[in-house]
Formats: structure tokens, sequence, C-alpha cells
């Protein structure tokens, strides 16, 4: 669809986890900033109602 | 093909007058050329209207969903699949039907004869490997192979896959045919450059629907385009809408698609969407080794779990 595939994540983390989930978590947010905004699949037309 | 047709108005006068079906869904002449349109005979006598040509692309499961009587159906190969999907998806019972088989040999694309001539065309005379094209000024026969519906000329499955008569012996079906070279040509792009490939694509789309009234997969009461609380998605021209509403069709369609055409012969302005479903088919060939609608005991991939599921995606 034109999505930048670092953009999507899937992880298998339990809920004893934490440790795992903050590091997911960082590492996703990271891999996104580097990316940058999303620029597709984003609404450039003016709403009208 | 041409020769089907006695034998279709024989085996449907036969179920009528036994009255073991309260209709039979075939097709008949349209009001213009290369445009066969569906047609229900009710009696012995309304069969008589009944034809089969290379026109007969609509997929006539679409008529079958909920129904709740008797019914006999001329099924294609593709047709015959979505038939099998109906029934794993109880739309339809296997005992209501009796499935008329039809072998086939790919139906003509309207749009691509069209577009190789200039003015109207008045009349499309058609034998068994020719097509004859008349108009104002010209008049020329072209090969009916040259002319075939895209996903006519990559089917696999050409004879129906569930039948219970048979209109002539089955035709030979295609091998070594490469069904994904479009899809891995998009594959193959970068991120960016299939954002812009689809915007592209569907650029002409102004939103009518059509593929989705035709396709015998869109069943839903609602669709979600048509729902307005919440709204799922903007009913305009804004690209992003447009893509959206192309993409989540597809993805409904998503192991159960059989590539039938009926979408894209539907369509006003000529959009193949079917790069989409045919994405995901062969994601579910791949990742499954399922083709939908071959075996109604067979419960679909996205209704089933295996242990050996793949599960690469998840880190």
């Amino acid at each position: 669809m034109g999505i930048e595939p670092d953009r999507l994540q899937f992880s298998w983390v339990s809920s004893a986890e934490a440790t795992k989930f903050v590091q997911v978590v960082t590492e996703v947010t990271r891999a996104i900033k580097d990316l940058g905004p999303n620029k597709n699949l984003v609404k450039t037309m003016p709403k009208v109602a | 093909m041409l020769s089907y047709i006695d034998k279709i108005k024989e085996i449907s006068i036969r179920l009528l007058k036994e009255c073991r079906v309260e209709m039979v869904i075939g097709f008949r002449k349209g009001t213009v050329p290369m445009m066969n349109e569906p047609h229900f005979a009710k009696s012995p006598e309304d069969v008589e209207n009944f034809v089969w040509d290379s026109n007969c692309g609509i997929n006539l499961c679409n008529y079958l969903t909920n129904r709740g009587e008797k019914i006999g159906i001329l099924a294609k190969g593709c047709d015959s699949r979505n038939i099998v999907t109906h029934i794993i998806e109880n739309k339809i019972k296997r005992d209501q039907l009796v499935i008329i088989g039809v072998p086939c040999k790919g139906m003509i694309d309207k749009r691509k004869i069209s577009a190789m001539f200039e003015g109207e065309i008045g009349e499309v005379i058609e034998n068994e490997n020719n097509i004859t094209v008349k108009g104002d000024g010209f008049e020329k026969t072209l090969n009916k192979k040259d002319v075939l519906q895209q996903n006519c000329a990559i089917c696999i499955h050409r004879n129906p896959v569930i039948h219970d008569e048979l209109v002539g012996d089955l035709v030979e079906e295609q091998i070594d045919v490469d069904r994904y070279e479009d899809v891995r040509e998009i594959e193959a792009l970068a991120p960016q450059e299939k954002a812009t490939h689809f915007e592209k694509l569907l650029e002409p789309c102004i939103r009518c629907y059509a593929c989705r009234n035709a396709c015998p997969l869109c069943y839903c009461p609602t669709c979600f385009t048509d729902e307005s609380r919440p709204q799922w998605v903007g009913k305009g021209q804004d690209p992003t809408d447009v893509s959206t509403f192309h993409f989540l069709r597809a993805y409904h369609c998503a192991g159960r698609c059989t590539d039938c055409g009926a979408c894209e012969r539907s369509c006003p302005v000529g959009i193949n969407m079917r790069v989409f479903t045919k994405k995901l088919e062969k994601d579910c060939l791949e990742l499954f080794e399922w083709e939908a609608g071959l075996d109604p005991d067979v419960r679909p991939p996205l209704d089933t779990y295996r242990p050996g599921d793949p599960d690469e995606f998840i880190k």
C-alpha cells in the first residue's frame, strides 16, 4: 500500500516481560522517528462539511 | 463454446419441467454488443432466451446470496469456485442448487475490442476461434485468443470444480501460466513508488461501487463504505478515501477471491483493481497453499488455525 515496512511492527510481549516491552517501544519509536512523518494515506483535500 | 447452447436449453427445460428447480440462472443477449445480461428462466418458455458466447463474463454466483428456493445455475470455472465459497460461507445450501457446469475457454474483453476501433461497434459475430467486429465503415476479424479478458488469459481453473450437469466435454486446463507477473512488478517497487502507482491507478475512480456490486463476495447487508455511524471511509474523491475503499474491499476478499474478473469487467472507467485481490491471492497461495473455492469441505485459511501457520512477521 506504499507504507514503509518499518512503520508496522508485530511483537509478542508477555505481561511479565516489562523490559522487553520497553525495549520494543523504544526501538519502534526510534525507527518511526527516523522515517519521519507519514505522507501517504493522509487526506489532502479540504474538508467541506 | 458456442455449441453449448442446445445442451444448456435442454438441461434447463428438463430441470424446470421436472420441478427440480424454481428458476435457472443464465444469460440472455444484451441490448448492446458484447454485453450479455443475466437471465432468470422461471418457466420452460423463458429458456428460449438463453444464449452462450464469449460475453458471459458476469459472475452469476452473485445472484445466489441468501436465496431460499431451489435454483439451477450455469457455472463457468470461476463461477463454480464462487459457488463453493458461498456454500462454505453459508450463503446458499448445496442441496438447493443444481449446478450446470460450463467448461470455459475465456471471455472476451469488450474494452480492449472497443479501443481498437474509432467508431461505434454495431455487431460482433463469433465463431469457435474468431470474432468479427462490424461497425460504421469497418469490419475486422480478430483472433479470440488475442482479445481475452486478462484474468481469462491466465486462468488455471477453466472447468467447473463442482457440477451436477455438464453441457460439454471438459476443456484442457492451461498449465505453465505465470499468474502473478504484474503483482511481482508492483512488489518490487519502493514504498513511495507503490503509493504513487496506486494513486495513479485509482485516479479515475468515480466511487460508483460497480466493482463491489458485481462481486459475489461483496454481500454484506451494509457495506463499510455505506456506513455513516461511524463513517469508516469518506465518500468523496479524496485520493486517500478512494484508495482506502479499494484496499479494504480487497482485504475483505482475501482468501476468497477467485479472480473471476467481475470487478474489472464492471468498472465504467476501466480500472484494473484486480491487482489488489491478486496480491492477496498470491499471498494466500504462498503462505497457506490455498486457492479459494476448490473444495466445499475445507475451511479457508482465515478461519482456521494450524500450528505451522507462518509467524515470521512477529518479532
